[in-house]
C-alpha cells in the first residue's frame, strides 16, 4: 500500500482506538476487584461534555482532561455507594448511571452545540509531527501516549505491586480477603473511582481528539464496546491493547469509506454498524475458544456484605 | 486516659423476610425524593427547579387534556417493561429492547409496503404479527449466543440496537424511501387499513392502551399461575435449586428473551401504526431504555408496571410541557428518570435490611 495513505490511516486508527483503550483499562481494574460497572458509557459522556465545556471556556486541554476525570469519578461514586455500601444490583445501577450520564451530557452539552473547540494535537515540534515518516510516531495527541503508558502501568500494578495483589485477591475471593484483614469495600471503592476517572479521560478523547464539535451521544456506544473489549482481553492489559487497535481498524475503515465516498459493495450504514457487529463476532469467537472455564474474576458482579 | 464520646451509628440488620411494606412504599418514596432533590438541584444550576418539578410531575395529572397523552405514552412503556421484567426475574438482562422495538416497527412497515394495494381488516393483524416476529427475531440472536456459547446477552442485545438503527436509516434512505416524499428520508404514509384504530373518539388514544393492560394482566397470570412462570422465578432466584429441580436454565433464557423481544416488537408496531403512521428517522424514541426503569420501578411485577408506566409517562409528558412553558431542556427528563432509578435502588436496602440507629461510647483518639 502507498505509504502516503498508510501513515494517515495508522494515525486515524491510533486515535480511534485510544478512548476505548483508556475506558477498557479502567473497567479492567474495576472488574479485577470483583465489580461490574455497566455505567462506562454514561461516565464517558459526562467526561466528554465536561472536557468540551472546559476546553471551550479556558482553552486549556490539560485542565479539561483533569476536570473530565474528576467529574466522571464523582459520578462513579454514586454507583459505588449504591452497589458497595447499600449492595444494590450492579447491573441495574450501572444502567442507571448510563441513563444519568446520557441525560447529564445532553443537558449541559446543549449550550455548546455548533461551537467549535481546538483539538488537543501533538505537542512535538512541527518538524517531527509533519515529517513524512516520523509523524507516524509523533503526530499523536498526548492522550494517545497516556493510553499507552497506562497499559504498562496497569499491567505493572496488577501483576507486580502489592496493592494489585490485594485488589486481585478481593476480586477472586472476597471472603478470604476480608478474613485476613483487607477491606473489600474500600478496595472496591478505590477501583471504581479509578475506573470512573479513566472513563472520564476516555470521554474527553471524543471532543479533544476525534470530533471537536458537540453532538448528543457523542460517544456512540463506545463505552459498551470498551466493556466487550475487557471480556475479549480476558482481563489482561496487553491483550486489551491489541483488541482496542483491532476495533480501531474497523472504525478507521468506516471513516475512510465515508470520506472517499466509495462505499464499495456495502452502503455506508453497513460500515457504521460494523463496529457493533464486530463486537458481537469477537464475543462469539472468544467463547468458542474459551471452553468451559472463564477467565473472569470469580466474584465479578456479586455483592459483598461484611459480617454476614 | 483520653475522653469518651457518644457516636451515633447506623447499622444495617438483615430482615428475616423481605419487607412487603417497604417493597410497595419505596417506589413511591423514590418518586417523592426525585421531586424534592430534583427541585433543589435544578434550582442550584440556575433553572426554575420548583417550576420544573411542578410541570413534570403535576401538570400531566391535573390537566385532563394531558390524560390522552399519558395513555398513548404509557402503553409502549408498559408493554416493553412487562417483557423485560419476565427476563429480569430470570436474571436474563435484555437491554436491547430499543433495537427489538425498531425491528418490530420495521417488520410492520415491510408488510405495510407490500400490502399497499390491498384493503381489508386482515392487514393490520398481519402487520402486528410481523412486528412481533421482527422483535422476536432480533432477540433470537442474543438468546442463541447466550444458550449455546455463554455470550453475555447484555452486550449482544445492546450492540444489536445500534445495528437496528443503522438498518432503519439504510431502509428509509434507500429502498423504502417515499418516492413522493420531496427527498425526505421516510417511507410512504400507511393506508387507513394499516393504521391502528382509535378507541376513544375525538382523542389520540389508540388501541395500544387497552392492549397494554391486557398484556400486563396476561403476564400476571402467566407469572403467578403457570408452571413456566414459577420456573422463571426459581431460575432467577436460585439457579442451582432450579437445576436440581430439573428446570432447564436454557429453556428459561429462550422463553424470557423471545417474550421480551416479541413484546418490544409489538410496542414498535403499535407506535408505527399509531402515532407515527409511517417509518421516519425519529422512530427510535428511547422507549426501550426508559422501559428498563419502568420495569424496576414496577418491582418487576406486571401490575406494578402498569402504575410505573403511568408514572413514567407523567414524567415524559411533563417534560414536554416543561420544555414549552419554562424552557427546560428535554434532556432534563432523562436526569429525573435516572435519579428516580438511583433512589429506588438505594432504598431497596430498606426492603432487605432494617436500619438501626444506636449510640456507642467510643474512646476519642488522642492525637
Amino acid at each position: 500500500m502507498n505509504p502516503d495513505l498508510l501513515i494517515p490511516i495508522i494515525i486515524t486508527l491510533v486515535g480511534a482506538s485510544t478512548p476505548i483503550l483508556i475506558a477498557g483499562l479502567g473497567e479492567l481494574v474495576v472488574e479485577k476487584s470483583g465489580v461490574l460497572n455497566l455505567g462506562v458509557e454514561g461516565m464517558m459522556l459526562i467526561g466528554a461534555v465536561v472536557a468540551f465545556a472546559v476546553t471551550y471556556s479556558t482553552g486549556n486541554h490539560w485542565l479539561a482532561i483533569v476536570c473530565a476525570a474528576m467529574a466522571s469519578m464523582a459520578s462513579s461514586m454514586i454507583f459505588a455507594f449504591l452497589t458497595l455500601s447499600l449492595s444494590a444490583s450492579q447491573v441495574a445501577t450501572g444502567l442507571a448511571l448510563t441513563i444519568f450520564g446520557t441525560g447529564f451530557s445532553a443537558l449541559f452539552g446543549q449550550a455548546y452545540t455548533g461551537k467549535p473547540i481546538v483539538i488537543f494535537d501533538s505537542v512535538f515540534p512541527d518538524e517531527l509531527e509533519n515529517h513524512p515518516f516520523w509523524r507516524v510516531f509523533f503526530d499523536h495527541s498526548p492522550l494517545v501516549f497516556f493510553s499507552l503508558f497506562m497499559v504498562v502501568a496497569v499491567w505493572w500494578f496488577l501483576n507486580k505491586s502489592r496493592a494489585g495483589l490485594i485488589l486481585r485477591a478481593v476480586g477472586e475471593n472476597d471472603f478470604s480477603a476480608h478474613s485476613i484483614g483487607y477491606s473489600v469495600i474500600k478496595v472496591r471503592y478505590a477501583a471504581v473511582a479509578f475506573g470512573g476517572a479513566m472513563a472520564g479521560i476516555a470521554g474527553s478523547c471524543f471532543p479533544l481528539l476525534l470530533t471537536p464539535q458537540w453532538a448528543e451521544r457523542l460517544t456512540a456506544g463506545r463505552g459498551w464496546i470498551a466493556l466487550a473489549l475487557v471480556v475479549f482481553a480476558a482481563w489482561r492489559p496487553f491483550r486489551l491493547l491489541a483488541g482496542a487497535y483491532l476495533f480501531g481498524l474497523v472504525m478507521t475503515i468506516e471513516v475512510y469509506t465515508k470520506a472517499s465516498g466509495s462505499m464499495g459493495l456495502f452502503p455506508s450504514e453497513f460500515w457504521a454498524a460494523l463496529p457493533y457487529l464486530a463486537t458481537i463476532i469477537v464475543l462469539v469467537l472468544i467463547s468458542l475458544r474459551r471452553s468451559g472455564n472463564s477467565a473472569a474474576p470469580a466474584c465479578l458482579g456479586k455483592p459483598f456484605m461484611p459480617g454476614q | 486516659m483520653g475522653e469518651w464520646k457518644n457516636v451515633t451509628q447506623f447499622r444495617l440488620e438483615k430482615r428475616p423476610e423481605p419487607s412487603k411494606a417497604m417493597l410497595y412504599l419505596t417506589p413511591i418514596g423514590a418518586v417523592l425524593a426525585t421531586a424534592l432533590v430534583g427541585a433543589i438541584v435544578f434550582s442550584l444550576i440556575g433553572y426554575d427547579g420548583i417550576g420544573a418539578v411542578r410541570e413534570i410531575f403535576l401538570t400531566p395529572i391535573l390537566n385532563p387534556l394531558k390524560w390522552q397523552d399519558l395513555a398513548v405514552k404509557s402503553a409502549p412503556l408498559i408493554i416493553i417493561a412487562v417483557g423485560l421484567s419476565i427476563g429480569y426475574r430470570a436474571n436474563v438482562w435484555n437491554i436491547g429492547a430499543e433495537g427489538q422495538y425498531v425491528l418490530g416497527g420495521l417488520a410492520a412497515t415491510g408488510v405495510a409496503l407490500l400490502t399497499r394495494d390491498f384493503s381489508g381488516p386482515w392487514i393490520l393483524p398481519l402487520m402486528i404479527a410481523a412486528g412481533m416476529i421482527g422483535g422476536m427475531a432480533w432477540a433470537v440472536i442474543p438468546a442463541f449466543l447466550k444458550t449455546r456459547l455463554q455470550v453475555n446477552e447484555i452486550l449482544t442485545s445492546l450492540m444489536l440496537t445500534y445495528v437496528a438503527i443503522q438498518l432503519l436509516n439504510y431502509l428509509i434512505i434507500g429502498p423504502w424511501k417515499d418516492p413522493m416524499g420531496f427527498g425526505f428520508p421516510q417511507t410512504r404514509m400507511f393506508t387507513d387499513d394499516q393504521m391502528l384504530p382509535r378507541v376513544i373518539p375525538g382523542t389520540i388514544v389508540h388501541l395500544g392502551a387497552p392492549i397494554a393492560i391486557v398484556v400486563a394482566i396476561a403476564a400476571w397470570f402467566f407469572m403467578s399461575r403457570s408452571v413456566l412462570g414459577y420456573q422463571i422465578k426459581v431460575v432467577g432466584a436460585a439457579p442451582s435449586a432450579a437445576r436440581y429441580g430439573g428446570f432447564s436454565v436454557n429453556k428459561t433464557i429462550w422463553l424470557a428473551l423471545l417474550t421480551s423481544g416479541a413484546l418490544a416488537g409489538l410496542a414498535g408496531v403499535l407506535e408505527a401504526t399509531g402515532p407515527f403512521g409511517r417509518m421516519v428517522p425519529s422512530f427510535p424514541t428511547n422507549y426501550g431504555f426508559t422501559a428498563i426503569i419502568v420495569a424496576f420501578l414496577g418491582r418487576l411485577h406486571p401490575i406494578g408496571i402498569i402504575f410505573a408506566g403511568l408514572a413514567m409517562a407523567v414524567c415524559v409528558v411533563g417534560g414536554e410541557v416543561a420544555q414549552t412553558t419554562i424552557k427546560l431542556p428535554v434532556a432534563a427528563v432523562g436526569i429525573f428518570q435516572a435519579m428516580m432509578l438511583f433512589f429506588l435502588l438505594a432504598s431497596d436496602v430498606l426492603v432487605r435490611y432494617r436500619v438501626r440507629v444506636g449510640t456507642r461510647r467510643e474512646a476519642e483518639v488522642a492525637r
